[in-house]
């Protein structure tokens, strides 16, 4: 087994927010299969929650799609207050996605993740 | 069971898209040998509170202004080749929309243009604003019955296939759900049952994964570096091929930009979906716990493995209520200490709007911060130490039922400029007008009763 490398999310994830009223939905899926195991094991719904706490989430709940593979993660209460009533500039929570992808981390073997050249 | 392959392709998945983009996918079409059809997916929740508002005041208008962007691109081709149309391009006017499409054709010399709508989904000729407004929502926000002014019922694809059965080129629906414009030529031309819950299923899942236009072929995917994506410039938009046992095959315009891949098709089958196992439609729940994709050639990815059960006995009602106004105002400051200049400003504001009781709440933004990423009270950009010096915007954001006051705090950072810390420029700003919406459920029976579907002659 290689060594592991903690690395932001961006390195071995890609992924894609929407929303219904006040609750944010982001699918997060490796871009090696290998890695899907890695992210189930450290991408859970308590640390993701944590995350979004300051914006008022209240719960996060996580599905699991071995077969895709992806993880679609659910976060309730996440969109201040949501398309009806927030201020933020982006009122969908469209950018949000890259909000985990860039401050979630995990440990993953160093030779999963992708060689990116330039 | 038929052999016939269906081929539905995507013009538009929201009122905004590229007004060119369903040129290559009616060219490739066109190629295509069986029943042909274009999608055009242009309505969100918004759009059609807006086109309720729009009706009320000119019983003509109401459908959506993306009609006359889109369709004249195509209609001769899609005419000449027998590719049928299928879109809420009707919005909150169907009637209206079909009377326009006549009326473009005779413009365009395009002869025999036969249009039907579906009609049903508007709960406000039947129900009073009182009665909708007691319904429960499902978000659990109360409702003002006296500012509801639209409750639109999301209805299944059965309508959309009866209005096929017209033998039309173009039907017009306002509210169905997005995945219906896809099932409902599926079920016309397949006789799926209402039993035959894992086609429909897979129907189903074809339909979500091509309502959002582009965001399947690689639009709204693109991350330089990390995910490229070829001529996003010309980006192609999807075609999907669906065979009578439920194969489905997602693929995109010849000749174009853009790409299909595992990647793609996968952050669009989960896009605004939260539990897989059970995606609720009137037509059938999705469970997409089994699906599974497999390369199918280039820019060609099968989806296999959609199963269906039972629908709801509700339908899903989107209520839109006036939602008061929205003003915005914007400053921008550069160069050496422009972070601090920008956070004076933003505090000078917050003081001058409280002094006047301003007591609706301000946000105060400094975009270039990470201000989308921030909340309300800025907790973020206060936690972090920031350079000064770069380029950054103050933003103020209030709602307020009372324009005047959403004026005043605008005034107040247009004033900045004389008034305020050294060298803002730039100053931005709006008020506009604002749609509350919240979702209820009903029964089905009393909608479903009211579903028809109509001709409009010339």
């Amino acid at each position: 087994m290689s060594a592991t490398r903690r690395v932001r999310l961006h390195e071995v994830a890609h992924a894609r927010a929407g929303d219904k009223g006040n609750r944010s939905n982001i699918v997060v899926a490796p871009y090696h299969p290998d890695l899907f195991a890695y992210l189930v094991e450290q991408v859970t719904a308590d640390r993701v929650h944590d995350l979004f706490k300051h914006k008022g989430a209240t719960a996060c709940t996580r599905y699991i799609l071995p077969n895709l593979p992806a993880i679609n993660l659910v976060i309730d209460d996440a969109l201040e207050g949501g398309v009806n009533s927030s201020l933020n500039q982006d009122l969908h929570g469209k950018t949000l996605s890259f909000l985990l992808l860039g401050e979630f981390f995990v440990e993953v073997p160093a030779d999963l993740i992708p060689n990116r050249q330039g | 069971m038929s052999n016939k392959t269906v081929y539905i392709g995507s013009g538009a998945g929201f009122a905004g898209d590229r007004l060119d983009a369903a040129v290559p996918v009616v060219a490739t079409l066109q190629q295509r040998d069986g029943p042909r059809y274009l999608i055009y997916e242009v309505m969100g929740e918004r759009t059609l509170a807006i086109a309720q508002r729009i009706k009320m005041r000119n019983p003509d208008e109401g459908y959506s202004p993306y009609l006359d962007a889109y369709l004249p691109k195509i209609m001769a081709d899609c005419k000449a080749h027998n590719i049928r149309i299928v879109s809420n391009l009707g919005n909150a006017n169907p009637v209206g929309g079909a009377r326009r499409v006549l009326e473009m054709a005779a413009e365009l010399g395009i002869a025999d243009v036969r249009v039907a709508v579906v009609h049903g989904d508007d709960l406000m000729t039947f129900m009073r604003a009182e009665e909708i407004a007691a319904l429960p929502t499902i978000e659990g926000v109360e409702i003002d019955g006296s500012k509801i002014f639209a409750a639109n019922a999301y209805i299944g694809a059965r309508s959309v296939a009866a209005a096929l059965a017209l033998d039309v080129d173009v039907v017009l629906v306002g509210r169905t759900t997005d995945a219906a414009l896809v099932l409902g030529p599926l079920i016309h031309e397949f006789g799926w049952a209402e039993g035959d819950l894992d086609l429909l299923a897979a129907g189903t899942l074809a339909g979500h994964l091509l309502e959002c236009g582009g965001q399947v072929t690689g639009g709204y995917f693109c991350d330089p570096g990390f995910k490229d994506v070829p001529g996003m410039d010309n980006l192609g938009f999807p075609i999907c091929e669906i065979d009578a046992s439920g194969g489905v095959v997602i693929t995109k315009a010849d000749n174009t930009g853009g790409m299909v891949t595992r990647a793609t098709v996968i952050e669009q089958m989960l896009y605004e979906v939260h539990d897989p196992a059970a995606y609720l439609t009137p037509d059938v729940t999705l469970d997409m716990t089994n699906v599974t994709i497999a390369d199918d050639g280039p820019n060609r990815i099968r989806v296999m493995g959609a199963r269906g059960k039972p629908p709801p006995a509700t339908l899903k009602v989107t209520v839109s209520a006036d939602g008061g106004w929205l003003g915005e105002a914007e400053l921008i400051y550069a160069g050496p200490n422009a972070l601090a200049r920008a956070e004076l400003a933003a505090d000078i504001v917050r003081t001058r709007c409280q002094r006047h009781g301003v007591s609706d709440p301000i946000r105060f933004d400094i975009t270039a911060s990470g201000s989308v990423f921030d909340n309300h009270d800025a907790i973020r950009r206060r936690g972090e130490n920031r350079p000064l010096d770069g380029e950054y915007r103050l933003r103020t954001a209030i709602r307020t039922a009372d324009k005047a006051c959403a004026q005043y705090v605008n005034d107040e950072v247009l004033s900045l400029f004389c008034s305020g810390p050294a060298g803002g420029g730039g100053y931005r700003c709006n008020i506009t007008g604002q749609v509350e919406t919240a979702s209820v459920l009903v029964p089905r029976g009393p909608v479903e009763a009211r579903c028809s579907v109509e001709e409009i002659k010339p």
